[in-house]
């Protein structure tokens, strides 16, 4: 019985970078790639990825896209696929990205690797949410999400050892978006739309004196636990976003907003995916803690994600009152780059800057650079 | 004058002059002096060590190392009677033979490839173990029989939530030196101690049903017990743990389970101990070899902090391998402080030595063992308790131990053991510290190593030593 | 040099050993026990009788029944299936300084005036054991700089515990006990500085490694309060950097009032070079079986030898050893003693082989130990960073001491084939298995080779073209090492029981159960 496997390419991700330009959304902008003279790099990435699959031909069955978005990758590979959609050749939107990542869902299967960038991550999510493992081969200038391999001959291997049920569990991932058009006119806001499932490779390393990943949701288990125990009475906190703050909500038994910021008070809901205003109307006159995590691929603390946790909202709250949390697999994944804010306020910034504890177990702290 | 040689050192291949010039040219470095420059100056040690002049031939090392373990007098000449959580048993040559092997005495953290073998007998300890003791799962053997009973009483605590244990009165002292530094800070925040009968030295049940609260997470029970008795309650004990919510943790000696009842048949949940005596030498207290063993419950072993194997398929074929570590997200290894307690380095060896013991003795060998201890100290206790003066205070059956009080002598055991030690004998562990209220009393520990004419010679000696 | 070593032609045994437990044959004896004499039966009855009904064993213990020789061929058979130091180079275990454990100290140990001491004999009985003990403890006081020893731990583990425990003490002692919670360590520390704190209580926060691999002293100050219990750190750690910071970090740790201790498992490269005392340290250890040659035992028994500054003695576990004129004692009587950390007085076979190994050798011997082990271990880096795929974790240009941890993340991204899969091809050439690193893998596809002080220059130069050679094959023929091993004992094991809890089985009767289900 062949494994099932879903490819999408978006053909025309990453044409923007080599010629300058910020990414490709929008038809204006790719007419204006290719005229400088841009050509398509997505399926060269598609093909070093599924090179990493060889010796899987009679395991695999694919499913996906006619033309550019996939049948022409995988038809010179030794791979058995089938091309389903009714998408015309030719020049492919947004649309045609959701649609085609529905139809290969309901063909039943157990992967959807995708090549492209953010914004072919937020097409996916918006067609299969959690729903199928999905792992992003990177092809795309801007990579804010976290649901991508770390180059598309390693997205491959996490593939391969996916499927071949080595081990590897998932996890979900934060599917970030900058505002396109913001982003050209020099300023910056990227949201958090949503979360992917992707394959999280638990390293099995066979030697005595070291032992297997933590499981991810023990830890993330452990570091709310901590959180929680910590709590003072009549003290506000703002639980902002993300997987490892859902957990504290959980551990406290209170609903939880995965993309907003919550409001506790004595372990109490106080407000629900709270806004600027609504926090700093909140904190107003009363001791608060904020606890956050990181938030994407870039590491961000502060600027991506959770905005609503604003520069006026941490100058009132106060340095010493925000509390870091996140698992230490996600800390080693910054390879050793610090965590950055970006609040839009330089003062606030810097105050930010430095060295922060952050929380990744019970009574289990990590020392972590923070940079803006 | 003779020129004195310029010394090679066989144990350092490299210290040869011309190797030593070859690598340091190659490592493009003129002196080794320059390999240390990572060191700030200041730190620098700049004088010489002062130690001892070498003894550069291994026949030179030999006499003056084993002249001084000459001075020291071995229970090998000696007649002993000591116990007390330390045992001379014989040692099969068999298992001296097998733990000598250069591949399993100087082999450490190798793969479950590479050492496959390793793997495979510690896999063949554990299941020997866990079934002595009526259990289901261990690990790689702990430190000794005391940490791994801090261990236990932790596991309590953790598995309940519950953050107070029971320990009977009865533990010794300086066991509970151990138990108490491991508890101290811990899930645990308190121990209470449990009264014994002063007649049977046997646990006082009402007093154990008076102390268990809402907060026990466990009552740990020894079983023979450090004054040597045999416990008879532990079903009782049993059921009163469980029915409070709390756990049963045993601490036995594994010597008497070919005779004695496991602690598994009488509702134990968590069994520790230290299995020395199986095929260890007493190496001054170094034989020391901890166990923890618990039921194949998940959320008991999540709690064990000892390193473990799997047994497990091949990936193609028929055969077994195992698995370098299971389940190691509990490993002090894999999540340093979120780890259940630490783990490391420990007694792998002494289980090797075991697990030979275990297979050179079968069940046969372990029942004979322990019917032959049993008859000899029972006959130790007769033969003692013929002495006018000596007394036996416990009636209680006992396996290999048992208490002799010398009130009545108007000597103190020190000075008892000072005598009998002229006559080249150890005598029983003195109890007057540890047990004041018992008086002038010792342990007298018998095994299958001494004779009836060992024994007969202890009476006669005792008998004269109080006169 | 590397060119002219000749790889071997090697195949280990593969016995297909069954379990021992399947091995048993009904009614066979392995040794027999003396049964009690006549006049003992009939003074004492049968042995039965003299245990409680309630009390007896009914069933049988489910041990194989087996005759002598079947035992000793399968433990020996077994011991065939596993590469101790004695039969093969195990550089690659690093921090771990496999080195030669003399023959000599093994059957010093096997006199029995060692292995034939209880461990409650009367002091005059055991003068030559605790003169030992005493000397031995003159020896690591000299070469720590340190004032009192301690050689209860069983491990290096224990050793941390117990100073973890004696900080504890130290802090409760001035009223601190409550107000200073949390002790700091580094990310390259060995994972026990961070448990064994945790053990006793305390909150540990990590501090990550600065560009150059070095902890960050910047996070320390960060890290630093009134809450600072102690620093916990491992010197050089196992990249093999000296931290020339480190008399900073003490300074800094102390103007808090914290306490410093160094974890010096690597101390093979320092001997009598650098001490942990001078630098400012409070208390440091030892593995007596690793730097100071006492076998490794397949994990153990060992000895963490623990030493301590003057104002920390007094809350040492007892007994202490000391001297008095000529006579040797044990003192129990110390009221501001943690207590113990295990049973009687520590792994005295173990402190044997110190003392004969320390006397074997003497200062220029310590010394020429530590220098081989350091030149060793940098001629061994020419080597290795010269083969394709190689790299070396941080420190660049810097000189590292006895232990080097590299990377085959090049390698990997070129080939695909991780540290792992090396790990698994190089026992085909009939060397040990190295070892990775210690969890977490900041630092990916590692691997720390340690070639101490006995190993030769040709062990280095096989350890090297094994390494080379096995590069060579992930970049030709990746899948030959990604499938090894292929001249091994076993062939490859399904690892799934190493996350997946299910999947455990650790016991023989499991194990029958498990296959009889699923026929």
């Amino acid at each position: 019985m062949k494994r099932k496997v879903g490819l999408i390419v978006n053909p025309i991700a990453g044409m923007g970078g080599k010629v300058g330009l910020k990414g490709t959304d929008g038809p204006e902008i790719l007419k204006k790639a290719i005229l400088i003279g841009a050509t398509p790099e997505s399926p060269r990435r598609a093909i070093r990825a599924l090179e990493r699959l060889a010796g899987l031909e009679d395991a695999l069955h694919f499913f996906t896209c006619p033309g550019a978005m996939g049948e022409s990758e995988l038809a010179p590979s030794g791979f058995d696929h089938t091309v389903i959609g009714s998408i015309a050749p030719g020049d492919t939107t947004a649309e045609d990205t959701e649609r085609a990542a529905r139809e290969i869902r309901e063909a039943g299967v157990e992967l959807l690797l995708f090549v492209g960038g953010d914004g072919t991550a937020r097409n996916i999510y918006n067609a299969v949410g959690d729903q199928v493992p999905v792992l992003g081969i990177p092809a795309g200038v801007k990579m804010h999400s976290a649901v991508f391999g770390t180059t598309p001959r390693n997205a491959g291997e996490l593939a391969k050892l996916f499927l071949q049920g080595k081990a590897v569990g998932t996890r979900e991932a934060e599917v970030m978006d900058i505002d396109e058009d913001a982003f050209r006119d020099q300023r910056v806001s990227a949201r958090l739309y949503g979360y992917l499932r992707i394959p999280f490779e638990r390293r099995l390393v066979q030697s005595v004196k070291a032992g297997a990943a933590g499981q991810e949701d023990t830890v993330v288990r452990a570091i709310a636990l901590d959180v929680v125990s910590n709590m003072e009475p009549d003290c506000i906190y703002a639980i902002g976003p993300g997987t490892t703050t859902r957990e504290v909500m959980r551990v406290l038994d209170l609903p939880n907003t995965l993309l907003g910021v919550d409001v506790v008070l004595n372990k109490s809901l106080v407000a629900s995916d709270a806004n600027e205003a609504e926090l700093l109307e909140v904190i107003e006159g009363k001791p608060a803690r904020i606890v956050v995590t990181i938030i994407g691929g870039q590491g961000y603390l502060f600027g991506r994600g959770n905005q609503q946790i604003s520069d006026r909202v941490i100058e009132r709250v106060g340095r010493d009152n925000i509390i870091v949390i996140a698992t230490r697999a996600k800390l080693f994944a910054l390879n050793g780059e610090p965590m950055l804010v970006d609040t839009g306020n330089e003062t606030v910034n810097e105050m930010l800057s430095g060295y922060v504890k952050v929380t990744t177990g019970v009574k289990e702290k990590l020392v972590y650079k923070v940079c803006s | 004058m003779a020129k004195k040689r310029s010394v090679v050192y066989p144990y350092i291949p490299n210290s040869v002059a011309a190797t030593r010039s070859e690598m340091l040219e190659k490592t493009g470095v003129k002196d080794v002096e320059e390999l240390y420059v990572g060191i700030p100056k200041k730190l620098r040690f700049k004088r010489p060590l002062k130690l001892p002049k070498p003894l550069l031939s291994e026949l030179e090392l030999k006499r003056h190392v084993s002249g001084i373990l000459g001075k020291n007098k071995s229970c090998e000449e000696h007649l002993s009677f000591l116990g007390a959580g330390c045992y001379q048993h014989h040692v099969p040559s068999v298992v001296d033979t097998v733990i000598n092997r250069g591949e399993f005495l100087t082999a450490y953290s190798g793969s479950n490839y590479s050492d496959m073998g390793r793997f495979q007998v510690m896999f063949e300890y554990v299941s020997m173990l866990t079934d002595l003791v009526g259990m289901e799962v261990a690990g790689f053997p702990m430190y000794d029989g005391s940490s791994s009973g801090g261990t236990a009483l932790r596991i309590c605590a953790r598995v309940t939530g519950r953050p107070e244990v029971l320990v009977p009165e009865t533990v010794s002292p300086l066991r509970m030196k151990v138990i108490e530094n491991y508890c101290r800070n811990s899930e645990i925040k308190a121990i209470h101690r449990v009264s014994c009968h002063p007649d049977t030295g046997l646990i006082d049940l009402r007093d154990v049903k008076a102390k268990l609260t809402a907060n026990t997470a466990g009552v740990y029970l020894e079983n023979p017990s450090y004054l040597g008795m045999i416990e008879t309650q532990g079903r009782e004990v049993a059921d009163l743990a469980h029915e409070n919510g709390s756990l049963f943790a045993v601490g036995v000696n594994p010597m008497s389970l070919g005779v004695l009842a496991p602690p598994g048949d009488y509702g134990a949940d968590i069994v520790s101990g230290d299995t020395q005596p199986l095929g260890v030498h007493m190496n001054y207290g170094g034989g020391a070899c901890g166990f923890v063993a618990v039921r194949d419950v998940e959320e008991h072993i999540a709690e064990l902090p000892a390193l473990m194997t799997s047994i497990a398929d091949l990936e193609e074929g028929e055969g077994f391998g195992f698995t370098l570590f299971a389940w190691a997200e509990r490993l002090s290894y894999a999540a340093r402080e979120n780890a259940k307690e630490y783990t490391g380095t420990a007694t792998a060896l002494w289980s090797t030595a075991n697990a030979v013991y275990l297979a050179l003795m079968g069940p046969q060998g372990m029942k004979d063992i322990g019917e032959t201890i049993l008859q000899k100290s029972h006959y130790a206790k007769k033969l003692l308790a013929e002495i006018p003066d000596l007394k036996m205070p416990f009636p209680s059956t006992h396996f290999n131990e048992f208490v002799v009080n010398f009130d009545g002598t108007g000597k103190t055991v020190s000075q008892i053991n000072a005598a009998l030690l002229k006559r080249k004998i150890f005598g029983g562990k003195d109890l007057s510290e540890e047990f004041p209220r018992l008086g002038q009393c010792a342990l007298y520990c018998v095994s299958e190593i001494h004779t009836a004419k060992d024994l007969k010679k202890l009476a006669r000696a005792l008998k004269e030593v109080i006169a | 040099m590397s060119e002219e070593t000749r790889l071997r032609n090697y195949h280990a045994q593969v016995w297909d050993e069954p379990l021992l437990m399947d091995k048993s044959v009904k009614g066979q004896r392995g040794i027999l026990v003396p049964e009690a004499e006549k006049e003992v039966r009939d003074a004492v009855g049968e042995a039965k009788a003299l245990i409680p009904s309630n009390m007896r064993r009914e069933q049988s213990p489910d041990l194989p029944e087996m005759a002598q020789p079947q035992v000793l061929r399968h433990f020996t058979r077994l011991s065939q299936m596993t590469m101790g130091n004695d039969v093969s180079n195990d550089i690659g275990v690093g921090t771990c300084t496999m080195k030669y454990s003399p023959k000599v100290n093994e059957a010093l140990c096997g006199m029995p005036q060692m292995a034939d001491l209880h461990p409650y004999q009367d002091e005059s009985t055991v003068q030559g054991m605790l003169e030992i003990m005493y000397k031995t403890r003159d020896f690591l006081r000299e070469i720590s700089g340190m004032d009192e020893i301690c050689f209860q731990p069983t491990s290096g583990g224990q050793a941390v515990y117990t100073a973890s425990s004696i900080v504890r003490a130290y802090h409760q002692a001035k009223g601190e006990g409550d107000k200073r919670d949390q002790v700091i360590t580094t990310m390259f520390s060995h994972p026990v500085d961070a448990a064994c704190p945790a053990t006793v209580g305390y909150e540990v926060i990590t501090l990550m490694p600065d560009k150059d691999g070095y902890p960050d002293f910047e996070a320390l100050k960060a890290a630093l309060s009134e809450r600072t219990a102690a620093l916990f750190i491992t010197n050089p750690e196992d990249i093999g950097l000296y931290n020339p910071r480190i008399e900073e970090f003490v300074k800094l740790v102390h103007s808090v009032g914290g306490l410093c201790f160094t974890d010096q498992a690597n101390a093979n490269g320092v001997l009598g070079k650098a001490r942990a005392a001078d630098v400012g340290f409070d208390m440091c250890h030892f593995n007596l079986h690793k730097t100071f040659s006492s076998p490794h035992g397949g994990m153990g028994p060992g000895c963490g030898a623990l030493a301590v500054k003057e104002h920390l003695a007094k809350f040492l576990p007892v007994p202490v050893v000391t001297k008095e004129g000529k006579r040797y004692g044990l003192d129990y009587d110390r009221p501001d003693s943690i207590g113990k950390v295990r049973d009687f007085c520590g792994n005295a076979q173990v402190i044997l082989r110190t003392y004969a190994w320390i006397m074997s050798l003497g200062a220029k011997g310590l010394n020429e130990v530590a220098e081989i082990a350091v030149l060793n271990n940098n001629y061994l880096e020419r080597l290795l960073l010269a083969v394709p795929g190689v790299t070396e974790s941080y420190g660049e240009g810097k000189v590292r001491l006895d232990q080097i941890r590299y990377s085959w993340e090049k390698m990997t991204a070129d080939t695909g084939v991780t540290s792992e899969d090396v790990e698994r091809r190089m026992t085909d050439f009939g060397i040990q298995a190295y070892w990775l690193s210690h969890h977490p893998h900041v630092i990916p596809e590692p691997f720390t080779p340690e070639p101490s002080d006995s190993h030769s220059k040709e062990d280095i130069d096989e350890w090297a073209t094994v390494m080379k050679q096995i590069s060579k094959e992930a970049y030709e023929e990746p899948e030959k090492v990604k499938s090894a091993p292929h001249r091994g004992i076993t062939r490859a094991v399904d690892e799934s029981a190493m996350l997946l809890h299910e999947e455990c089985i650790f016991t023989y009767k499991k194990y029958k159960k498990v296959k009889a289900e699923e026929k």
